[in-house]
């Protein structure tokens, strides 16, 4: 099944999504946009994957003895991962403020605007 | 819209993106190919500039410009952060009350704080040799100096992270990265070449600018995390919200 990675995360993303429309609490949702965005990191890993590659790394390997995998692909995937994380920490904060103002991190009882 | 109607138009979606995501896998180059053009590239040039960690070579060298634009994202989101996370006006500071730490956890956690500290200046400076660099080292190192507060306790944590020197640190580890690529400017090359020499393959000062980038991105991560945990702790440990909100609430 060569295709495998590749659904593995497409279903990762949906299953992010899903948890996304039904969350509860914001802090459940901001886990599940987390999950939506490695289901990039599994994908661009996926696509770079070489049979038999190694790291792309040559401090301890000659270079050309073994094949690497694509390093363009493990780089953006660093990029994700960083961006990931600070939007995460901004979601957090945004949510901290939100359980403060209102009361309640339930997106379904934010309805109402107050100043 | 009723969860119910939410629920059937999330599954319309969703069938929709499943279909459309199988049939692109079909299509897109089998799993564990052969054919990687650009990696094939991105390890010559990395090769080329004596960089032996080619996934650095690929951030800090051939795509430093877009590493610019996603450590200016790092940047912006701990500033908004700080700004979001401030504290407001009916907001009241308590000092934190000294913990008690049971003995073992005291000890493993003094223990591991400068050997962590020591792997994480490790694998900022080896960033161009061995899987790491700044992004990296730099969580390791502020998380380093929270093993303070697992061992201490928070007035500890306190006194060695003063949030304004960290601050600055933060902006000046952002302004480091300009400099470097505009340092390649006045050497008549584009923003951002790698200007230095090569040196030797698989030493410390290989990579020209590489491991000066990773330093800048290192200094720029390891602040920025202490400044963000900083924010947040503060809220978990030390602002008690103000009784302004819920007088209001009272009164309507």
């Amino acid at each position: 099944m060569s295709v495998l990675p590749y659904l593995i995360a497409g279903w990762l993303f949906l299953i992010g999504c899903y948890g996304l429309a039904t969350s509860r609490n914001l802090i459940h949702a901001v886990g599940c946009l987390a999950v939506c965005q490695s289901s990039t990191y599994v994908l661009l890993l996926a696509i770079g994957y070489r049979d038999g590659g190694t790291a792309p790394v040559f401090s301890d390997i000659a270079p050309g003895s073994r094949p690497v995998v694509d390093p363009v692909v493990q780089a953006l995937t660093l990029t994700d991962i960083v961006i990931g994380a600070t939007v995460t920490a901004l979601l957090l904060s945004l949510v901290i403020q939100v359980a403060k103002r209102h009361r309640t991190v339930d997106p379904d009882e934010l309805s109402e605007l107050r100043g | 819209m009723s969860s119910r109607l939410r629920l059937w138009v999330l599954a319309a979606g969703g069938l929709g993106v499943a279909v459309l995501f199988v049939l692109a896998c079909f299509d897109l180059p089998a799993f564990g190919g052969l054919r990687h053009p650009y990696g094939d590239r991105a390890v010559h040039a990395a090769l080329a500039r004596h960089t032996a960690n080619t996934v650095s070579s690929v951030n800090f060298d051939q795509r430093a410009f877009d590493t610019l634009g996603e450590e200016s994202i790092l940047f912006g989101s701990v500033v908004g952060t700080v700004v979001l996370l401030r504290q407001t006006r009916d907001e009241g500071r308590l000092p934190p009350e000294p913990a008690t730490v049971a003995p073992p956890v005291r000890r493993y956690a003094l223990i591991a704080l400068p050997v962590t500290l020591l792997i994480g200046l490790y694998v900022i400076a080896h960033g161009q040799l061995s899987p790491g660099g700044g992004f990296q080292g730099g969580v390791v190192v502020a998380t380093a100096l929270h093993l303070l507060y697992i061992a201490v306790d928070y007035r500890a944590l306190e006194r060695i992270r003063p949030v304004g020197l960290y601050e600055v640190a933060d902006a000046a580890g952002e302004a480091a990265y300009l400099l470097v690529g505009t340092a390649a400017l006045v050497t008549g090359a584009a923003f951002l070449t790698n200007f230095l020499p090569y040196g030797t393959f698989n030493t410390l000062s290989s990579g020209g600018t590489v491991p000066l980038l990773n330093a800048a991105i290192g200094v720029e991560v390891a602040c920025g995390v202490v400044v963000l945990l900083a924010r947040f702790l503060d809220q978990a440990v030390e602002i008690e919200s103000g009784d302004r909100d819920d007088e209001a609430e009272a009164g309507t």
